[in-house]
């Protein structure tokens, strides 16, 4: 085990992409993500990172460079946040379509208006359906690992997906804390070349991405709901890995304190320590509750669901993004789906809270606890609530 | 100190500029290198020179750090700036019983004539000592010199490294305006 060192977060995913040797970086700077491609800017400069840093105009460009730094075959990185990643929307399913493994941090922010630079994971939710395979954070170290599995996953060759992994803006991307850095011969081992079947090369011309009649079209799509779906058994292979060399262990689902649990609090990022302390306190008093952190949202953990719920009477999903008109907060209506079929079942309820950078202290996860226990919903719309809100 | 958990909690005052956010990362640096569990950030939002601006550390000698959320009810106060007294209520929150560290020309009464005595207190001349040692009036890394004397958090020689990794060739006379301050505060309980 290598020693921890204090290192801000961002940093650290600045450090996981160096010693990933990425050969190229195209992104655009924008809170809260800017500490992390101004490092990487800082490594190519001075040259402890030799790749090419193509400074862009905007997130869309910035996405356009990488697909076209992938399609040659070279390793990319990129990172953005909120209102970039929104810009960058309409690429990011040409990357997943066309089978570009670009790895991306995204450090999740509000999105506007009112103008917000805060921590949020309504960008997230926004690009859900993109075709990436997405990873969620719930610390430094975890953000460190998981960036260096991005390459590992994303580039394997029964894969060649685009991966993002968030980290909660400034939550994580702004936090100093003991996170270790192994040596480079180690990441060397367990992250292989890429190797990219298809290469652009000017002497072998090739299109990709090319015009799809509706005749053709569905054949696309599904082939590439197949392929996401079967990342998951290499996602899960990339983690045993992982855990073999480096000795942490990651699972679409952690779970924690949830032995006979009757109660289960959900979360996704950095809501997962804070809720951890909230789970100690209310285990102190008596109360049988327990926390599961979704790592992986995308391919879904169906299974993983199924199994660490299947003990509970009420499942508590807490969401920091809003569906406006809808079913409840993205994660809180996608889990209720989940497990729509299952005859034994937990209740399912949710809150939405922490948008835009508003805390949620400990006490405020046993108040949902709390709060959950009262609730006595008639209609689907009723089964979700905002949470610490001023009237 | 001063607390039955471990956990320490300590706010940073300064003016965005003044260094503050550096202050509570060389700190946690320090603790992380001692073994202890430490966590550093600033109030979360844009960077704005010259305005007040906060930051915050938590150091735990015996578990790791959980709870990711803003310091409501911190130990520890440290005032960068004397002209923030009068318009940041930087004992916010302070716990009764928690220590107040102040870079002031006044004396124990005077601040406490403003702030009560419910806290200890520590106090120093910062921006004295840095103009002098450092050639301006930059003191945070003179009143980590101040903290520790208040309360050793960490050791001297845990800063070091850190201040070394962040300030290459000016290290050494940032450790000596720190060991400075040490020795000038004057501490009451």
């Amino acid at each position: 085990m290598g020693k921890k060192v204090g290192m801000e977060v961002s940093l650290a995913i600045a450090e996981a992409a160096k010693m990933a040797n990425t050969d190229v970086v195209a992104a655009y700077p924008i809170t809260p993500q800017t500490h992390i491609v101004e490092r990487l800017a800082e490594l190519v400069a001075n040259g402890e990172l030799d790749a090419e840093y193509i400074p862009v105009e905007s997130e869309h460009s910035a996405m356009s460079a990488c697909l076209g730094a992938v399609a040659t075959g070279a390793r990319t990185f990129t990172a953005t946040a909120g209102q970039g990643l929104e810009l960058m929307h309409e690429v990011l399913y040409v990357a997943s379509a066309m089978r570009l493994p670009v790895i991306m941090s995204v450090a999740n922010r509000a999105l506007s208006a009112p103008l917000n630079v805060w921590g949020d994971q309504s960008d997230l939710m926004a690009v859900r359906d993109t075709g990436w395979i997405q990873i969620i954070c719930e610390n430094g170290q975890d953000a460190y690992d998981n960036t260096l599995c991005a390459f590992r996953i994303g580039e394997d060759k029964r894969v060649l997906l685009p991966v993002m992994v968030h980290v909660d803006g400034f939550y994580l991307t702004h936090v100093i804390e003991p996170i270790e850095i192994p040596e480079q011969d180690k990441v060397n081992h367990f992250l292989p070349p890429f190797s990219y079947p298809l290469p652009l090369d000017p002497d072998k011309p090739l299109t990709m991405g090319a015009f799809a009649p509706p005749i053709l079209f569905s054949e696309a799509k599904k082939a590439q709901e197949v392929n996401l779906r079967a990342a998951k058994p290499i996602i899960l292979e990339c983690w045993a890995e992982f855990a073999k060399i480096f000795g942490r262990q990651y699972k679409p689902i952690e779970q924690y304190r949830t032995e006979g649990a009757k109660i289960l609090l959900l979360t996704l990022g950095s809501f997962g320590e804070t809720a951890m302390a909230a789970v100690d306190k209310l285990r102190d008093a008596g109360q049988s509750v327990g926390l599961l952190k979704l790592r992986l949202w995308r391919p879904f953990p169906f299974e993983e669901l199924r199994q660490t719920v299947s003990g509970a009477e009420l499942l508590i999903v807490v969401d920091r993004a809003l569906s406006f008109g809808g079913p409840g907060g993205p994660a809180f209506s996608e889990i209720r789906s989940a497990l729509y079929s299952e005859k034994k079942r937990p209740r399912i309820l949710g809150f939405v809270g922490g948008l835009g950078g508003r805390d949620l202290m400990v006490a405020e996860f046993e108040g949902m606890v709390k709060r959950a226990l009262e609730m006595k919903p008639s209609g689907a719309e009723q089964e979700f609530e905002m949470y610490g809100v001023r009237e | 100190m001063i607390t039955k958990t471990g956990l320490i909690e300590i706010r940073w005052h300064g003016r965005g500029g003044q260094g503050a956010v550096t202050s509570a990362e060389l700190l946690a640096k320090a603790a992380i290198d001692e073994g202890k569990y430490a966590q550093a950030f600033p109030a979360f939002g844009p960077e704005r020179r010259g305005a007040p601006v906060v930051a915050f550390d938590r150091i735990d000698s015996r578990s790791p750090i959980r709870v990711r959320a803003e310091i409501r009810q911190p130990d520890v106060v440290i005032v960068l700036d004397p002209t923030l007294l009068r318009v940041v209520n930087v004992t916010a929150g302070l716990k009764a019983g928690g220590i107040l560290v102040i870079n002031t020309r006044k004396n124990f009464e005077a601040i406490e004539k403003d702030f009560g005595s419910n806290w200890k207190l520590a106090l120093v001349d910062g921006s004295r000592i840095a103009r002098e040692i450092l050639g301006v009036p930059i003191v945070n890394t003179t009143m980590l010199g101040a903290l520790l004397k208040a309360e050793p958090v960490v050791k001297m020689e845990a800063l070091i490294e850190p201040l070394e990794e962040r300030f290459g060739r000016l290290a050494e006379r940032n450790l000596n305006a720190m060991k400075r301050a040490f020795e000038e505060t004057t501490v009451k309980e």
